[in-house]
């Protein structure tokens, strides 16, 4: 086996801008206020990941899920502590980036496969299985202005699920899009998983990450709360009380 | 599936690296795909939409050529100073060069919130595209510029003025993208900054010798050397003068110097009264201002990177 990510002791500190024009921050300073205010959105988070494994990472809205997972990608830099990763990352995190409404749906295809690190003969090979994924017809030659929002975020979908990668990120992106899309888009992503790439995949509902992962880590406050098997996970969060509830959406995710 | 690519998934020989160190002007000429096609999509994107096309960016130029014709050489008189609508033009070409790669360099960043929020790719990408678009979009209105020195019937370019060209270009580029480079961080973290140095561009345009000839500046800067220094200092200065060496001066020819009107304040047909001296120690001085400059935009940049994404 063969690591695929390490993330050891890694913090992040936002500043959280209270005063924002030159005015305030002098009437904050002459009134001795702060002027600066951190918050601390991880604290000291380390665990390691092997290749091929696929990580349920949970918690609750503002427990630093997002912050960490721009951290593993490379978007973010830690302020302490130190990433290393092993090959290429991509996914479900910048569906749609870069994608220009009055350029042709192909036109977007390629810009966005480019954005998430493929080159031209990578795209082109892919470029079939990302039209099939995407499912617009011949709206692939219009501008994707003109596309419905649900045709919009296939496409993003479709490039970002067809990218050759090595660490798969799917951050609460399923929100979106219609029952049958969802099910494809969960289809897609356990072939990732199963064709050994390691995914990390961001869910409130303990039925899917059951579905998905065999790993759960669990963000508090930015801290590691919970790391370890998904079954044992899902009872530390306490979402099983809730899974009549999932198992009655559980194709939901 | 028909994939030709081969299976990435073979990693043991691959080394662990740390994801988010991807910037650096070095590395943004390994991402030339991605940059080819973004500065393909703003090019195609100004455009859309429109009947005309690209074609616009001929009209444009050729308007503010006719209008610069019109106010300076016929409602002004300027006749002082032969060719004076593509003496203005010439240095307009430049200065635009430069005002646009700055101007959309800056607020590349900005625009490109939803990938550079999300994806890690070298940010002095966006800046560097901006100045290509910039460069892109500066070949119309050398077109026009050459049109209206044929126009002129007394144009006769020559190796030293195509010369000086490829230097001003080479040093507006170097500058273009220097301030592109340090202004698109510096409009995310420090935007008050921003408007203050676009203010100070506005007036560019007047602090070089385009709307006015040199010969008026050496003239009036006679009995005071020191200001004559620092006018030279201007970078553009020099690229300006180095543009109507190489499109104004040639198309004054025999008879455009018996017309000079030798009583008027500005125009003497001496090579020495129209350019500096050294002009070209100047250029290549400026050249290498030019790319140390670079440098410490890059190093600028660099320093602030860090904090970009999570002040978009
Ligand atoms: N760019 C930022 N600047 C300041 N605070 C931020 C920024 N991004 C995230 N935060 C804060 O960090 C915390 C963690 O955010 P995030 O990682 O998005 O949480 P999650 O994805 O788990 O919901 C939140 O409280 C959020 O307000
Ligand atoms: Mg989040």
């Amino acid at each position: 086996m063969v690591t695929s990510i390490e993330v050891d002791n890694v913090s992040k500190t936002f500043s959280r801008h209270y005063t924002r024009t030159l005015q305030q921050i002098m009437v904050a300073k002459a009134k001795r206020k702060k002027t600066r205010d951190t918050f601390d959105a991880l604290k000291d988070v380390s665990f390691t990941v092997e290749q091929g494994e696929a990580i349920g990472l949970m918690g609750l809205n503002g427990s630093g899920k997002s912050t960490l997972l721009k951290c593993i990608m490379g978007v973010m830099r830690p302020d302490e502590g130190t990433v290393r990763v092993r090959g290429r990352a991509s996914g479900l995190i910048a569906t749609g980036a870069g994608f220009h409404p009055q350029m042709t749906g192909t036109e977007n295809i390629y810009m966005n496969a480019a954005i998430l690190g493929m080159t031209a003969a990578e795209t082109e090979a892919k470029f079939d299985d990302i039209a099939a994924f995407a499912d617009v017809g011949e709206f692939l030659d219009t501008p994707v202005g003109n596309y419905s929002s649900g045709m919009f975020s296939r496409l993003g979908f479709a490039v970002a699920v067809n990218v050759d990668c090595d660490i798969f990120i799917a951050d609460e992106v399923l929100a979106v899009g219609d029952q049958p899309f969802k099910k494809k888009c969960m289809k897609k992503m356990e072939e990732v998983r199963d064709s050994g790439v390691t995914l990390f995949y961001v869910s409130h509902s303990a039925g899917s990450v059951r579905k998905m992962c065999e790993r759960v880590i669990v963000l508090e406050k930015g801290e590691v709360g919970f790391d370890g098997k998904a079954g044992a996970g899902i009872r530390y969060l306490k979402y099983d009380e809730d899974e009549d509830n999932d198992s009655a959406n559980a194709n939901d995710i | 599936m028909t994939t030709t690519v081969p299976p990435r998934h073979d990693l043991a020989h691959e080394p662990l690296r740390d994801p988010g160190d991807t910037g650096g002007l070095h590395r943004v000429l390994s991402h030339r795909y991605l940059l080819r096609l973004m500065v393909r999509r703003e090019i195609k994107a100004r455009y859309v939409g429109s009947k005309f096309g690209l074609a616009w960016s001929y009209i444009n130029p050729t308007v503010r050529f006719f209008t610069f014709y019109f106010v300076f050489g016929i409602i002004l008189q300027r006749g002082n100073i032969p060719h004076f609508a593509i003496h203005l033009f010439a240095g307009m070409v430049i200065v635009h060069f430069f005002t646009e790669s700055f101007n959309a360099g800056t607020r590349s960043i900005m625009a490109n919130k939803a990938v550079v929020s999300k994806m890690p790719v070298p940010r002095e990408m966006f800046p560097v595209a901006s100045m290509l678009v910039s460069l892109y979009h500066t070949g119309p209105q050398l077109v026009v510029l050459v049109i209206a020195c044929l126009a002129t019937g007394s144009f006769a370019p020559d190796l030293v003025g195509l010369g000086a060209a490829v230097l001003a270009f080479v040093i507006v580029l170097l500058l273009g993208t220097a301030m592109g480079v340090m202004f698109s961080a510096i409009n995310v973290l420090f935007r008050d900054l921003t408007r203050i140095v676009q203010t100070l561009t506005q007036m560019l345009p007047f602090s070089v010798p385009m709307m006015y000839p040199y010969t008026l500046v050496a003239d009036r800067f006679r009995e005071f050397p020191t200001l004559h220094h620092l006018y030279l200092f201007n970078p553009l200065t020099e690229c300006v003068l180095l543009i109507q060496r190489a499109f104004w001066w040639t198309t004054i020819g025999p008879s455009e110097v018996a017309d000079a009107n030798r009583d008027g304040p500005v125009f003497n047909p001496d090579v020495a009264a129209n350019f500096p001296d050294h002009l070209w120690q100047r250029s290549f001085a400026m050249l290498g201002f030019a790319l140390l400059f670079l440098l410490f935009a890059q190093w600028v940049f660099r320093r602030l990177d860090d904090r970009i994404p999570e002040r978009l």
